[in-house]
């Protein structure tokens, strides 16, 4: 497989405003020279600006080579989001078996349907099968001490980590009438729109943000940074409606959908984050932290957009 | 040479499976004097975690102190132990004059080179810390001139806990800590216990101030 027309014109969208984003920190740069304090902000954006380069040329490098190896790197992602969640969670030494399960069987169980594109049994392997095995394999450990604690951390992972980041690759197996082999501009579309309101929230958070939208859970988090960013990253989905099987305002409500989505799922794992007293997941990507720190908002979102467009538009 | 591609490669597989980050607290990844650094014990793979956590070039002039009983039995242990991670084995049991650990531990660091030993002499099941045996008191006294740093090592015991085969990817932390001497007159038991301390203390390094980081 090879990128599509529009997929290529996409990337060269990003591209370009990649640009624009480098060469506002080195214009940030050279001011910072002189005004001491900003220093570090712009430091830390300029790394969080070449991080965003390495993750759109991986993106643009898997998409190219096609399914299967977007499978496989979706899967690599969830390898890494799992091992930062159980490393954060406190997990008991009766906990070894059931965890090298998750990692080497369950995990890879699950992409393996994907790869096999097998439907019906890819959407309940972990909700129904892991969800079982989890707490039979616990108790063969013999511990009863914090026992639905321990079977829930396990089951959340998994569902967070590893169920909810499939349905990203499973995106490429929708069939759309009007629509084939260019599915994986639906996954590009909702990666996109996303990330970019992340980044929207950041910006117009920054700009205008003065009223904490959860003081405790997530203080950097303003109203004027979401409505701004939900707003405009809808607004993008709007402008990419040619690039999606959607109309316009089947595209920007969509967009609303995951985006909205997305500032929840940021703000549940900021809750469990904090709860075990951490700033950041981990450290795989300079200047954002983990892996889950990056694909936080689309745990939540990707798997009630694919539904969206599984049943209306397939 | 050999040894040195194997010991390459052993330091990058676990880098990778570990996802190893070394956190230099209180000390330079390089010092001037031979090293002793000492770390809580809890798994098989400790000794290796901290060894791979090092930089390279230390990497290839530190040595692991492991247990002649366990590390000398025949086949693939053996082969680990001496020719991968060129352990000192040493005698557990009661020292004699013709096979003294403490000498051949300064043997070592009088050729430059430095030790990781683990003061609690054995891994404890539940993850809490033992006492730390005499042993590091007097290679402290016996080795005046070289550098005893703190190692703290976070998660290894839920990687590979004490009686498991197969180990977990989870993300390991190595955290060095500040040299300690021996102070004149110090104690046997005061010391042992500073040394305990100073390793424990450095489970909390990363409570430093709140910043937030949910920015994209």
């Amino acid at each position: 497989m090879h990128l599509t027309e529009q997929t290529q014109h996409l990337f060269l969208g990003i591209l370009a405003v990649l640009i624009v984003a480098s060469g506002a920190g080195w214009l940030l740069k050279r001011r910072a020279v002189t005004r001491p304090g900003l220093g570090p902000v712009v430091e830390n954006l300029v790394t969080r600006v070449n991080a965003w380069w390495v993750m759109a040329a991986l993106l643009a490098a898997t998409l190219a080579l096609g399914f299967h190896a977007t499978v496989i790197v979706f899967g690599l992602i969830s390898f890494f989001a799992l091992r930062e969640f159980v490393t954060a969670t406190p997990t008991a030494a009766a906990d070894h078996r059931a965890l090298f399960w998750s990692f080497f069987v369950i995990l890879p169980a699950q992409y393996f349907l994907v790869w096999i594109q097998w439907y019906g049994l890819f959407s309940i392997f972990i909700p129904v099968y892991a969800f079982i095995f989890i707490p039979i394999r616990l108790t063969l450990a013999g511990e009863y001490k914090d026992f639905l604690e321990r079977t829930a951390r396990l089951q959340w992972g998994l569902m967070v980590c590893v169920f909810f980041i499939s349905h990203l690759p499973m995106m490429l197996t929708l069939h759309i009438p009007g629509f084939e082999g260019r599915s994986a501009q639906l996954l590009l579309f909702l990666i996109l729109v996303v990330q970019s309101s992340d980044v929207l929230q950041y910006i117009w958070g920054k700009l205008l943000g003065r009223r904490k939208v959860a003081p405790v859970l997530s203080p950097s988090k303003t109203w004027e940074g979401l409505v701004g960013g939900v707003l405009s990253a809808s607004l993008l989905g709007l402008a990419l409606t040619g690039f999606t099987p959607f109309r316009w305002w089947q595209a920007f409500g969509l967009a609303l959908l995951a985006t909205l989505l997305g500032f929840f799922g940021g703000l549940v794992m900021s809750a469990i984050k904090r709860d075990r007293g951490l700033k950041d997941w981990g450290h795989m990507i300079k200047g954002h932290g983990g892996m889950l720190d990056r694909i936080d908002s689309l745990c939540f979102s990707a798997p009630l957009f694919f539904h969206f467009v599984r049943n209306w538009w397939t | 040479m050999k040894t040195t591609v194997t010991q390459f490669l052993v330091a990058g597989t676990v880098k990778v499976i570990t996802g190893i980050r070394a956190v230099w607290h209180g000390c330079p990844p390089a010092g001037a004097r031979p090293r002793v650094y000492f770390a809580n014990h809890g798994s098989h793979l400790d000794f290796v975690a901290l060894w791979a956590a090092l930089d390279t070039p230390q990497r290839l002039r530190t040595r692991p102190v492991a247990a002649r009983d366990f590390w000398n039995a025949a086949g693939i242990r053996r082969w680990i132990a001496c020719s991968v991670f060129r352990a000192l084995l040493i005698n557990r049991t009661k020292a004699t004059r013709e096979d003294n650990p403490l000498h051949d531990m300064r043997a070592v660091l009088a050729g430059g080179e430095s030790l990781i030993l683990f003061p609690e002499g054995t891994r404890t099941l539940t993850g809490e810390t033992a006492d730390f045996k005499a042993g590091l008191y007097h290679l402290a006294k016996a080795a005046p001139e070289a550098e005893f740093v703190p190692v703290f090592l976070e998660n290894l015991n839920r990687i590979l806990p004490k009686g498991e085969m197969l180990p977990i990817p989870l993300l390991t932390t190595v955290v060095f800590g500040t040299p300690l001497s021996l102070q004149p007159l110090e104690a046997r038991d005061a010391y042992l216990a500073r040394a305990r301390d100073a390793v424990l203390g450095l489970r909390h390094w990363h409570r430093a101030p709140e910043v937030s980081a949910d920015s994209p």
